[in-house]
């Protein structure tokens, strides 16, 4: 009996398919998250449960953490909105006009990928410092870039402008032109078809941007540190701190500030996701 | 929701419901309606010619059919009417009004998209009220009138109660109907459809085919539609425009076009036809040296090509001057049985209808009739 009942649950669980090979690759992803993602996430999480509740509430209110944690996920949503903004710019004019030198725009956008983030990191230290291109025109002006929480998040916008751009792209290219066009034949202006059928079709696509840039800017470390200054209490990151924590082989002050990261991040992305999966729910697609 | 429902829900506009909503949609929907004309329209894309002089007059509230092949222009010269694409000659005419200058936006018209142009991210109702949303505050109708106003179109294209759904969670018939709902939210002084039914399934086509007509004789618009399909144009439209590589064919009703097509183009397309090249010598009508007993008066003497419908013709006897062909191959076409023949040495291909229960050999050779026919004059 037991054995029939088990075997009926196993079959209603595995669907015939004609898409065979659903065990060896779901076993092969399963190994392979765990290896990468799962087993280094379980690891960092079970060296913190050495600190006590105590210590860790310490280390987690500590004003030189809170002030990092803020920095760090304050400029990177700052840089975010900033991408999502001028990302749409950006990839609204790579896909729906034709000028000269169009692929090699197109090939720039790819830089912060492809470029060692140090050496971003001083190509705009060296721009933005006191004596440097654009910072010798706007430091008279009472603009200090370099060395400042804004020079944080222009880095953190230098990094996370492809993510937006190459997320919008695709869908900017399946926008039908009819549907613009049905927008006019109504009546709608230029601006009013912008504002209430581009955009709103575009939200699902910016919103993942918004997320990739989001979070690689939440970790981002080697270009900020070399524009930033690090002053602690001012313009230090979380991971720089990290960093710091570990070079003084405080292990456990790493971790700490590591799952604190690792938390608040989860529950970003995790609402953001939702959303996600409500739009999708009531619009029929994303 | 079952298929069975679905289903009944996508075919739900039946006569008797659509005589439930007419007295309400008499007074609220009818609308004032114009003339449309149409003189010396030229359009080429590059350097790609879609238009060579194209002018046509249409009447306040006639229903009028482009049809033609892919590249004929129909749906250029549909395009140039709703001013989604300039001319690069000529003008159009709202009425008295030349509308060369207008935007698209200024000439107040509804277009029907092939693809519906729905937009996605809106309910069935937004969809419908966005024509009177984006109007100027001066004219914009209040929350409640553009509420009453959506609700009757919905009633009108028979989806009430599906306004909250989203594009995406209806069938392509309905999809269909809320297109032409919101196309009539703006009270356009002219509809302009482009392959309304191309993308669906014969037996809905057929349903709205019907469910159109039925609007336009209530709320009257002056309407164009563009089809390929020769079937739907008509028996839709009060006057059919063949349009062929970029110029008007034949304009004329439907009776006109079938009956008396002006051009070979017209009699190829139109219908099912045979063609056979003949020769016209002083009057007499030769087909591969054989004198067919086929009359050329007023035909000049040259090269011309035989037209006629397999319905037209029949299968003769021992009489003379009948056309003579090999029989190969034989279809069943609904009540009638259609022969597929090879005629003379150069194996022209003809067809003949003969009545299904007919005895006629599988192969073999037969001779044929045409009781109605038309010469046209062919390039040698």
């Amino acid at each position: 009996m037991t054995l029939a009942a088990t075997s009926a649950t196993f079959r209603s669980w595995r669907q015939p398919s004609i898409i065979p090979g659903f065990g060896l690759t779901f076993g092969v992803a399963m190994v392979y998250l765990s290896l990468i993602v799962l087993i280094p996430i379980a690891l960092l999480i079970l060296r913190t449960t050495q600190l006590s509740w105590a210590e860790y509430w310490e280390i987690a209110t500590s004003e030189r953490v809170v002030a990092a944690l803020r920095l760090s996920f304050g400029a990177a949503l700052i840089a975010a909105a900033i991408n999502a903004v001028f990302g749409v710019i950006v990839a609204w004019v790579l896909v729906r006009y034709e000028f000269p030198g169009k692929r090699l725009i197109d090939a720039i956008v790819d830089l912060p990928f492809a470029l060692p983030t140090a050496v971003a990191g001083i190509a705009l230290t060296a721009i933005f410092a006191g004596n440097g291109w654009v910072g010798q025109f706007i430091e008279p002006l009472g603009i200090k870039v370099a060395y400042t929480s804004i020079g944080v998040v222009i880095a953190l916008t230098f990094i996370g402008l492809p993510f937006v751009v190459r997320t919008l792209q695709p869908v900017i290219m399946e926008i039908e032109r009819e549907t613009e066009e049905a927008a006019a034949t109504l009546g709608a202006n230029r601006r009013q078809a912008i504002l209430r059928v581009i955009l709103p079709t575009l939200v699902p696509a910016l919103l993942t941007g918004f997320v990739l840039a989001l979070a690689r800017g939440i970790g981002e470390y080697g270009s900020v540190v070399f524009i930033a200054g690090n002053l602690p209490y001012r313009t230090e990151i979380a991971p720089l701190l990290i960093v710091i924590r570990l070079t003084e082989f405080d292990y456990n002050g790493a971790t700490a500030i590591a799952t604190i990261m690792l938390a608040i991040a989860f529950v970003m992305f995790l609402t953001i996701n939702l959303i996600q999966v409500w739009a999708r729910r009531r619009f029929g697609y994303v | 929701m079952t298929a069975l429902a679905q289903f009944r829900r996508d075919t739900d506009y039946t006569q008797a419901n659509l005589a439930l909503v007419a007295p309400f949609v008499e007074e609220s929907l009818r609308v004032k309606t114009m003339n449309v004309t149409v003189e010396n329209l030229v359009k080429a894309f590059g350097a790609t010619p879609a238009l060579h002089g194209v002018s046509l007059d249409i009447a306040s509230g006639e229903l009028i059919a482009l049809v033609g092949p892919s590249g004929s222009g129909k749906t250029t010269l549909l395009r140039l009417i709703a001013g989604l694409d300039f001319p690069n000659s000529g003008r159009v005419l709202f009425g008295n009004d030349d509308a060369s200058s207008k935007t698209v936006q200024e000439r107040n018209v509804g277009f029907v998209f092939q693809n519906y142009a729905l937009f996605r991210h809106m309910s069935v109702f937004e969809n419908v009220a966005f024509g009177l949303r984006v109007r100027p505050s001066a004219t914009r109708p209040s929350e409640a009138s553009i509420r009453e106003r959506v609700m009757s179109l919905l009633d009108l294209v028979q989806l009430n109660g599906l306004e909250k759904r989203f594009p995406g969670q209806l069938s392509g018939g309905q999809r269909q109907r809320v297109a032409f709902a919101r196309a009539l939210a703006i009270e356009p002084g002219v509809l302009l459809l482009d392959e309304p039914f191309g993308a669906l399934d014969a037996k809905v086509r057929k349903e709205l085919r019907r469910w159109l007509r039925e609007i336009h004789d209530r709320t009257g618009h002056t309407t164009v539609f563009v089809t390929h399909d020769q079937e739907e144009a008509l028996e839709l439209a009060d006057r059919v425009v063949v349009m062929s590589q970029g110029r008007i064919e034949q304009v004329g009703t439907a009776d006109d076009i079938f009956d008396n097509p002006a051009t070979p183009f017209v009699f190829d397309f139109i219908g099912d036809s045979s063609a056979l090249p003949v020769v016209i010598d002083k009057g007499g009508v030769s087909l591969d040296d054989r004198t067919l007993a086929i009359d050329a008066n007023g035909h000049p003497d040259g090269p011309a090509t035989l037209f006629f419908r397999p319905s037209h013709a029949r299968l003769a006897g021992q009489e003379s001057g009948t056309i003579v062909g090999t029989v190969i191959g034989a279809r069943r076409h609904g009540d009638i049985r259609r022969l597929e023949l090879e005629v003379g040495a150069a194996r022209h291909r003809c067809e003949i209808d003969v009545p299904a229960d007919a005895d006629v050999p599988k192969t073999g050779r037969v001779a044929v009739k045409p009781a109605k026919w038309r010469l046209f004059p062919r390039a040698p």
